[in-house]
């Protein structure tokens, strides 16, 4: 009997599920079967592509939230009270950090659950996995590094996790409750965030670098290194998100193609080291 | 309209293939065990109309057992996926067995003679002293009870990497087929040292690997055609006259995605798990997750019919999904004149679609339900709000009761279907 309760049509359970039924299959009798692997990758592809989706039309919808509330702050800047201003200021920094990093969270889902799975060789591992991604995705993607549809007042802010340096870039804004959900998320980044050094410098040469694509993945590759927190294992993300906020948000829906195919390459090279293994024979 | 009547029920180990030779004679069944039981129909019975689906156990045997494969640390299961019989040319009856790896020719033949009265031979066995004959006689036939053996005569190993799927005899009674997930194989009946590979879909790189072969069959007339289907929904009409390797189909036959019915699943529920050709030779049928198509071989561009069997799962193939019942593999089959074909689905429900008045039936294969020689009554599932009496509604149709394997008699109206672990045999009703 089909259960009665509703089941998981969400995209993230789907994966969860698909990634168990995959490491079930190495120890069924008979050996692994190729074509219901087969079939299973299948439903993680398109959950994956489904999960993908859903956070960029999450960022959207923030970024849409935001230029409101840009609007708002600039209002609020004219005011002549010093303190205010400070406190804005203080604010911004805090919100820079804390969100930026907040950005370089958990990767690929599949991704990192297949290489828990690999690496556990249990269930503890997948379940890790809807764990490990329950808890950084609602900031997953509520990367401020946001570009908004061209409104010049919007600007990107970039937090170097090498030199916890924070660049306002051409595009993209901070905002407050973007950083508050962060915060609320208790991360354990909330911390360490506070105590970065921020510095506020249009960095040209930071800008160009953003735009950048290349460039950028190879510095989010020493941000992989650098950053110890274990659950920002894939900031590679982090800098296609930067190279597409360079090139306005029709570049979000051009590149997401690139995205999605970056995305699917890892996640298709995790999985092909089971394909491997399945057919190991 | 045809009423049926069931007539035999037998409890066995999961049953894995069904398969009727080609005279109906006898059924052949196969199960997870690894044991073939072949069922012959009553001979004094078969002409009286009510008694021709009276079917007894004609002979048991051990087909294949389970194997270690110690290269690969894997176990190999005995479970037998197809049984296929030969056109009989003599007394005996021949038939092709397989599991995972391995096929094996079996000759069933009987023995109702003893020859007695040797000369050198005591009756027990024993051998005389030569020196003690002092007088010669002719040994001689006597009747002895029926004794029917199933004897290997051939087995064909060691071909097949990965799982074997179908295998198929062709018309020509010398080649046979069989298919695994990435290949297929030509063998000779009476060579099993080697085999001819005749398509191999397997990528260099494994990782690009996007589908898999899932059934694939002879042609029943044209000896140098056979049909392969694929995990994506395809299927390939293959001439072996073109090339020795027949990876470039001849024919393609696909039909275009609905892209409304897109889902999550989209992949596994167009999964082809059969593919059978017409008795004709004209058509052959497709079956998926939730449908069964029939293919005109003159035109690939789309089927011809498609039959809904369970539409109402399509809203639970989530559920379906988690518990493992979206990977079902159901076989379908055609009747004897191609007007009516079956299969079938879960709650051990079976359905049937009538090709000429385009009508279908759903019938249930049941203990409780039915008694011996009573008719089977057309069941319904209630997809809509309100549910009817005597429907049974889809939150509480039983998945684990499935029907995966059945089979029709090529010449009557007989049936056999296949649940868990019974074998029912039913006939029509003739008034």
């Amino acid at each position: 009997m089909i259960s009665t309760m509703e089941c998981a049509v969400d995209a993230q359970s789907l994966i969860s599920i698909s990634l168990m039924k995959i490491h079930n299959s190495r120890t069924q009798r008979g050996g692994i079967k190729l074509h219901k692997n087969l079939l299973v990758s299948y439903v993680l592809r398109n959950a994956r592509q489904v999960y993908i989706k859903e956070k960029y039309a999450e960022i959207y919808r923030m970024q849409q939230y935001e230029e409101v509330m840009t609007v708002c702050n600039e209002i609020q800047e004219l005011n002549p009270l010093d303190l205010e201003a400070e406190d804005a200021e203080d604010e911004e920094q805090a919100r820079a950090a804390c969100c930026a990093e907040e950005a370089s969270a958990c990767g690929s889902p599949c991704h990192r659950g297949a290489a828990h799975c690999r690496a556990a060789g249990t269930v503890a591992g997948c379940s890790l996995l809807e764990d490990g991604c329950k808890e950084p995705e609602p900031s997953y993607y509520r990367s401020c590094c946001m570009e908004a549809p061209p409104a010049p007042l919007c600007e990107t802010t970039v937090l170097d996790l090498d030199t916890h340096v924070v660049t306002t870039v051409e595009n993209g804004y901070l905002h407050q409750d973007c950083c508050c959900d962060a915060l609320q998320c208790g991360q354990s980044a909330q911390s360490p965030a506070k105590k970065r050094k921020v510095e506020f410098g249009c960095c040209a040469s930071d800008a160009e670098e953003a735009h950048d694509f290349t460039a950028a993945r190879k510095r989010a590759k020493r941000e992989d290194c650098s950053y110890s927190a274990p659950d920002y294992t894939d900031t590679s993300n982090i800098s296609n998100l930067i190279s597409i906020f360079g090139s306005g948000f029709s570049g979000l829906l051009s590149r997401q193609a690139d995205l999605e195919q970056i995305c699917s390459k890892q996640a298709l090279a995790s999985l092909g080291a089971w394909t491997r293994a399945i057919v190991a024979f | 309209n045809v009423s049926f009547l069931q007539f035999l029920l037998l409890t066995a180990d999961i049953i894995s293939t069904v398969e009727f030779n080609q005279s109906g004679e006898l059924l052949a069944t196969g199960d997870k065990g690894g044991r073939v039981v072949i069922f012959q129909q009553e001979q004094e019975s078969k002409n009286k109309l009510q008694c021709r689906g009276e079917y007894n156990v004609y002979s048991t045997f051990q087909s294949h057992e389970p194997e270690f494969d110690y290269l690969k640390s894997l176990e190999i299961e005995e479970k037998i996926n197809k049984i296929r019989w030969l056109p009989q040319k003599n007394a005996a009856h021949f038939l092709l067995s397989t599991n995972d790896k391995t096929i094996k020719l079996w000759k069933i033949s009987e023995r109702d003679k003893r020859p007695e009265g040797y000369n050198l031979k005591e009756e027990d066995g024993r051998y005389r002293d030569p020196n003690t004959v002092t007088t010669l006689r002719v040994p001689v036939f006597r009747p002895m009870d029926l004794m029917v053996e199933a004897s290997p005569r051939r087995v064909f190993a060691n071909a097949h990497t990965y799982h074997i799927n179908s295998i198929s005899v062709n018309s020509d009674c010398e080649t046979y087929l069989s298919a695994d997930d990435l290949r297929v194989n030509l063998w000779h009946l009476e060579i099993t040292d080697r085999s001819f590979n005749i398509v191999d879909i397997k990528p260099a790189n494994m990782e690009d690997l996007t589908e898999v072969i899932t059934a694939a069959e002879f042609h029943p007339n044209q000896c140098n055609t056979f049909v392969y289907s694929s995990s994506k929904g395809t299927i390939r009409l293959c001439d072996m006259r073109a090339a020795a390797l027949c990876d470039s189909h001849a024919k393609l036959f696909e039909e275009p995605e609905d892209p409304n019915n897109r889902s999550f699943f989209s992949e596994i529920i167009s999964s082809i798990s059969d593919v059978k050709f017409s008795h004709s030779g004209r058509y052959m049928m497709t079956r998926d997750y939730l449908s069964v198509k029939i293919w005109d071989l003159n035109m690939e561009s789309r089927p011809v019919e498609t039959y809904q069997v369970h539409e109402y799962l399509r809203s639970k193939l989530c559920s379906l999904y988690e518990n493992d019942c979206i990977f079902d593999k159901f076989e379908c089959c055609w009747n004897g004149n191609d007007s009516v074909v079956m299969t079938g689905s879960y709650n051990n429900f079976f359905r049937m679609f009538d090709r000429g008045y385009q009508q279908d039936m759903t019938l249930e294969a049941s203990r409780e339900n039915s008694k011996l020689r009573s008719v089977l009554k057309p069941r319904k599932v209630s997809t809509g709000g309100k549910r009817k009496k005597d429907e049974i509604s889809v939150d509480s149709l039983d998945f684990n009761k499935k029907i995966l394997h059945t089979a029709w008699h090529p010449l009557d109206n007989i049936i056999a279907v296949a649940t868990t672990n019974n074998l029912y045999i039913f006939q029509d009703k003739l008034n």
